[in-house]
């Protein structure tokens, strides 16, 4: 008996595992040609409309628009500094190294409630006003610890070698840097921005104590939510889906052509 | 030192660099409170092959890292062809490395590894330089791979082009053939030598393996403890050790300890054990008092009693504890009484050999025996040469 359902198991489970991932996906996927009038719960019958003219509900572009906007300059921010950082905290040796390397991990710790709560406080402490501003200051403290986290992984495993032979090879340190550290950083770097680039994209709690009136796609969602969400939120969270998988599929094409391309040499 | 003239048409932007002196003055570095080099002066002639010969810990490595500028010294001075180098960074000297594990650029093709040192510099040509260094090192069909496609005796030859190319004033190869597997590594050693000789860069080659420093270099330091022990060409300093590690780290010596009792004239005799033993005074550091006589198996005759020469100095009596045929020679270890254990070294001419129990007579030439101070350690660098042989 236990034989015969041994191989089905594995297959079996993660095929469920798969629909009940996708299934919510489908389902903003399928609402998003629902003719849906004013409320989008109920099917009302297909219709392109929403995909032809995805900025037809009200704010909706507005915010999609701040996000964007918010998400890509957090993503530079902490890409940057997160990297500079991850090398630091890999390479020099200094007194507290050992406390830098634990602290940086305490955004990813606290409970998003607290970090947004807590920097709201500051900034009312100091007086600054609220808006697209506090929300990039925001949400680069939380993406730089992702950022350090992964790049971290990455400088560790380089061997420092490297460097040196490019030193005795008559390249200066910033050389250096850009001709052999750099690239050989990139995947992890890449990888760490587009998880910066969603960390952001996609905080809703931080965002919401410290925007103003500013409106993050999220928050606008959140609060259409009660009044019903237009077919268009459903066509603009179906895009980001599709272009992240695109994104992802590019990526493997990519690197599995360029190992082909090696094998054949 | 002599000044050799390399290539006078040499294409290096850095000509003054060409064929000189490497000299290390009072170079010590600290780590720490380790002393990892101490107190070292050294001068390396242009155009030579020099080896760095010592145990693992000795601090080869650290000295080749200052002399690249990797690391700085604690204190003392460098300098190359009478410019000093003290101070400045890796980048700026006219030295290149080959590393242990080469250290190649694994995003890079071969090629562009190669070219690497001669972009920095701005070299023109680079790429037809680079192929022509790759061709040197029978790799030019391979440019296009990335190293992480080559065997590791492929990697070797890339890390040599790599350093070469840029034609330093200085190669420096910090144990190149460390990873090879010992076939690869016999043919590397007399290629790197074939190179050496053909482009007349100066080669300062670090090792542990005291086979690869004879086969290969002109001179051969041998270090121990952050100093060099003693310095010479790889004959002068197997034949005439100075120091009881130098005789034991470099090929097997019988050191005996005794006291000087006459003096010959041109040599002295020691008593050991009852024993009269002749050497040369230009063969010994000591000229009274305690000293040890070195022996090396090889130098060593064994014949039966009944051949030996009546009494006089250099016989030792003694009894066979030992012997191991090896096909050419056979290596013996004979007990002689007063002394202990000597090893012996014999070739096969077709003579009956001894077995063990047998009584045997050892003699030698007096100038092959060379005396050391008698405070030394008669094992000091034997067990270092253990380990470095495994
Ligand atoms: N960066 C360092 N920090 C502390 N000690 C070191 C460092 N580099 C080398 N040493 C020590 O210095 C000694 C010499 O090392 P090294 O030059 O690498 O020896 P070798 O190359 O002859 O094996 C060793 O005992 C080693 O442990
Ligand atoms: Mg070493």
């Amino acid at each position: 008996m236990r034989r015969r359902i041994g191989p089905w198991l594995v297959p079996a489970f993660g095929g469920l595992a798969f629909l009940f991932l996708l299934v919510p996906i489908a389902y903003v996927f399928a609402f998003s040609f629902n003719d849906a009038g004013r409320t989008n719960l109920s099917w009302r019958g297909f219709t392109l409309d929403n995909w032809r003219n995805p900025c037809g509900a009200p704010a909706v572009c507005e915010s999609l628009a701040n996000s964007l906007q918010i998400s890509s300059i957090v993503t530079v921010i902490a890409t940057i500094l997160g990297t500079a950082i991850a090398i630091g905290l890999v390479r020099l040796r200094f007194k507290f190294n050992a406390t830098a390397n634990m602290l940086i991990f305490l955004p990813l710790a606290t409970p998003e409630v607290v970090l947004g709560a807590s920097l709201l406080a500051q900034f009312l402490n100091i007086g600054v006003d609220l808006g697209v501003g506090t929300i990039i200051i925001a949400h680069s403290m939380f993406c730089i610890s992702f950022v350090v986290v992964a790049v971290k992984a990455r400088v560790a495993s380089l061997d420092p070698k490297l460097e040196e032979a490019a030193a005795d090879l008559y390249a200066s340190p910033i050389q250096a840097f850009w001709r052999v550290t750099f690239p050989l950083l990139l995947p992890g770097i890449v990888a760490a921005a587009l998880l910066a680039f969603a960390m952001s994209f996609d905080d809703f709690i931080i965002t919401n104590f410290n925007s103003g009136n500013v409106d993050t796609f999220p928050k606008f969602i959140y609060v259409a939510a009660t009044r019903g969400i237009p077919a268009q939120a459903n066509v603009i969270g179906s895009a980001m889906f599709i272009i992240a998988l695109l994104i992802v599929i590019g990526g493997q094409i990519l690197s599995n052509r360029r190992a082909k391309m090696l094998a054949a040499r | 030192m002599t000044m050799v003239q390399t290539k006078p048409e040499s294409p290096n932007t850095d000509a003054d660099d060409q064929g000189a002196d490497l000299r290390l003055a009072a170079i010590t570095k600290r780590f720490g409170g380790f002393l990892a080099v101490d107190n070292l002066d050294l001068e390396i002639p242009a155009a030579s092959f020099f080896a760095l010969l010592g145990p693992s810990g000795c601090g080869k490595t650290t000295t080749l890292r200052m002399i690249a500028g990797l690391e700085q010294p604690t204190s003392g001075s460098m300098s190359i062809g009478g410019k000093d180098i003290t101070g400045t960074s890796a980048h700026e000297r006219p030295v290149n490395t080959v590393f242990q594990n080469y250290a190649l650029f694994p995003h890079m093709s071969v090629l562009d590894n190669v070219a690497f040192g001669l972009k920095r510099r701005k070299i023109r040509d680079h790429q037809a330089k680079a192929k022509q260094a790759l061709e040197l090192v029978e790799l030019g069909h391979l440019s296009a791979r990335r190293p992480a496609q080559l065997s590791g005796g492929q990697q070797q030859r890339v890390a040599l082009a790599r350093a070469i190319v840029n034609e330093p004033a200085l190669l420096l190869l910090d144990e190149p053939l460390g990873a090879l597997d010992m076939k690869l590594r016999r043919q590397m050693q007399g290629e790197l030598k074939r190179i050496q000789t053909d482009i007349g860069l100066t080669f300062v080659h670090v090792t542990h393996d005291q086979e690869e420093a004879m086969t290969m270099a002109d001179t051969v330091a041998v270090m121990n403890q952050g100093q060099v022990e003693q310095l010479g060409a790889p004959r002068e300093l197997y034949e005439l050790p100075r120091t009881a590690f130098v005789a034991n780290f470099l090929g097997k010596s019988n050191l005996v300890a005794g006291e000087i009792i006459e003096d010959r004239g041109d040599a002295v005799v020691i008593s050991a054990g009852g024993n009269r033993l002749a050497v040369r005074k230009d063969r010994s550091t000591t000229h009274q008092g305690k000293a040890l006589i070195g022996i090396r198996p090889e130098k060593l005759r064994m014949m039966w009693p009944a051949d030996a020469p009546a009494d006089g100095s250099n016989i030792l009596r003694g009894r066979v504890l030992d012997s191991s045929f090896t096909g050419v020679s056979t290596e013996y270890l004979v007990e002689v009484a007063g002394i202990g254990p000597v090893g012996v070294f014999s070739q096969n001419h077709g003579q009956q050999l001894a077995a063990p129990g047998d009584d045997v007579v050892l003699t030698w030439d007096t100038a092959h025996a060379f005396g050391l101070d008698g405070d030394e350690d008669t094992q000091a660098g034997a067990r270092e040469a253990e380990a470095a042989a495994t």
